[in-house]
């Protein structure tokens, strides 16, 4: 069956309409994400260095600043803050750990209202899912490909 | 054949009402946010948070709009038994707002779709009933409501993103008016503005993908309906006062602008947008402007229709737009058809 707008039309429009589009405000998107994602690495920094004075090894310390982290990004997410961090940092505020944490936290919170079995638990992921199943997927992929080259072991 | 079946009938794609039906009465409930941009204070309600005593955003919706119905019966000085047909139309999937309103209504309901054009597409229903003889007085009512259309279409409302400058801010609104004929018993004499005629829309699809930019999507059907508007009833543009869109944005009315003009159709001294005209854009975070249902609506009964009963304009050409697509078409690569149906009006 013919299209009513046909396929040059459309082509077309897409062309001409292009010009109307605002252009994002990258430099000050590509400021405002570096500065936000580094403070918040740069706290992370901190918070493993404090837990390393207190005597904890690399490892360890490693994972209480990551859990620390996403308890703010969390209670952050909670209090309604996170969501206009990232909407002012882009970015910056999404890739960090603690942006991690706000990608669960939001759709909990907001499908806690279909009930918390068939909304909260059933939804929690499905923003942060792919980055799960993507992520253990590319985690295996180059475990395979590491014990195929260097055998077993470090 | 035509000429005996369908008298009320112009052109191509367009209606007459001989009788002109007119608007008795009107109300808004506004969110927050509507109620400090620059329409705050023609709002009749304007709600404290967007939760307004509901546990969930959907009720709130639903609570707007059977608000908006009930307190416009009672402008109009009506009862519920008074009204013999209520048009509503929502975003929510399955219409639920409306339904749900119209749950405590003794009135028999019709629920529309045609997402943010369903308040003209409620108008032009009502007018037909009221003109056909088939009603004597019509209620056309919408909402809308920003969280509870973020979390259906978008992202949950707590997520952090960032978005686009072609995004649009869908409105936390509830507008409803009440139509009859003139002399109608209620309204104490007012239905001074009447609706004289409307042109229907076709779904067109301009490959448009990006639910980020639903202005460039929508700006064809908008050009098309009313350019079909203009051959139909073989009126200028200048004929019309104003000539309103509903939520094309900063980015879509430009562009619907220039392919007018493109068409030899001087549209740009009268050519408005509701969604440009509900938030102030350089203090209200609201990228290319509002969208939504109850955008259009909200902005018709706050200004146009106001500004109209005190003889600022006498004939308005309502041309609201609607983008048509859903988060499971988007999402399996389906481009966003859109529709316009336009709706022209005269203060007597």
């Amino acid at each position: 069956m013919s299209s009513k707008v046909p396929d040059d039309a459309k082509s077309r429009y897409a062309r001409d309409a292009a010009r109307y589009r605002p252009r994002p405000p990258y430099l000050r998107n590509f400021l405002a994400a570096f500065f936000v994602g580094g403070a918040i690495c740069a706290a992370g920094q901190v918070l493993h260095s404090a837990f390393v004075a207190q005597g904890l090894d690399d490892v360890e310390a490693g994972a209480r600043m990551a859990a620390a982290l996403i308890a703010v990004g969390a209670l952050l997410t909670g209090l309604g803050v996170y969501d206009s961090l990232g909407r002012f940092a882009g970015a910056g505020s999404a890739i960090p750990i603690s942006g991690f944490a706000n990608s669960i936290v939001a759709p909990a919170m907001e499908f806690a209202r279909e009930g918390y079995v068939l909304g909260m638990a059933a939804q929690m992921f499905v923003v942060a899912g792919p980055v799960i199943v993507y992520g253990v997927l590319a985690a295996f992929l180059s475990a395979a490909v590491r014990y195929l080259v260097l055998g077993t072991g470090g | 054949m035509r000429a005996i079946h369908a008298k009320h009938r112009v052109g191509r794609r367009s209606l007459v009402f001989p009788g002109r039906p007119s608007v008795l009465s009107t109300f808004t409930v506004a969110g927050p946010m509507e109620g400090q941009g620059p329409l705050g204070r023609a709002f009749d309600t304007v709600i404290p948070d967007t939760f307004y005593g509901e546990r969930c955003w959907e009720q709130t919706e639903s609570k707007m709009l059977r608000e908006a119905i009930v307190h416009c019966i009672q402008a109009a000085g009506a009862a519920e038994s008074d009204v013999d047909v209520l048009f509503t139309g929502d975003l929510l999937a399955q219409c639920i707002a409306g339904s749900y309103a119209a749950r405590d209504l003794a009135v028999p309901h019709f629920g529309l779709y045609s997402a943010c054009a369903s308040f003209a597409e409620g108008l032009i229903a009502a007018s037909a009933f009221l003109e056909g003889g088939f009603a004597a007085h019509a209620v056309v009512a919408v909402s809308s409501h920003h969280d509870a259309a973020e979390r259906q279409f978008r992202f949950p409302t707590e997520l952090g993103v960032q978005r686009p400058p072609t995004a649009q801010w869908t409105a936390t609104l509830a507008a409803a008016v009440m139509l009859g004929y003139p002399g109608s018993p209620f309204a104490g004499g007012a239905g001074r503005v009447r609706i004289t005629g409307a042109t229907l829309g076709e779904v067109i699809d301009v490959g448009v993908k990006d639910p980020y930019d639903m202005g460039t999507a929508m700006a064809p059907a908008a050009v098309d309906t009313l350019a079909t508007h203009f051959k139909d009833f073989g009126v200028p543009p200048s004929y019309y006062d104003v000539i309103v869109t509903g939520d094309l944005g900063a980015v879509g009315q430009r562009i619907a602008a220039d392919l007018l003009e493109s068409k030899g159709l001087a549209v740009k001294d009268r050519f408005q947008d509701c969604g440009l005209l509900l938030y102030d854009r350089a203090r209200q975070d609201v990228h290319a402007g509002g969208s939504g249902a109850a955008c259009s609506a909200g902005v018709f009964c706050a200004h146009f229709y106001r500004g109209m009963m005190n003889g600022s304009w006498r004939r308005i050409l309502f041309a609201p737009t609607g983008a048509l697509h859903s988060p499971v078409s988007s999402k399996q690569g389906e481009a966003i058809p859109a529709i316009c149906h336009a709706v022209a009006l005269e203060a007597v």
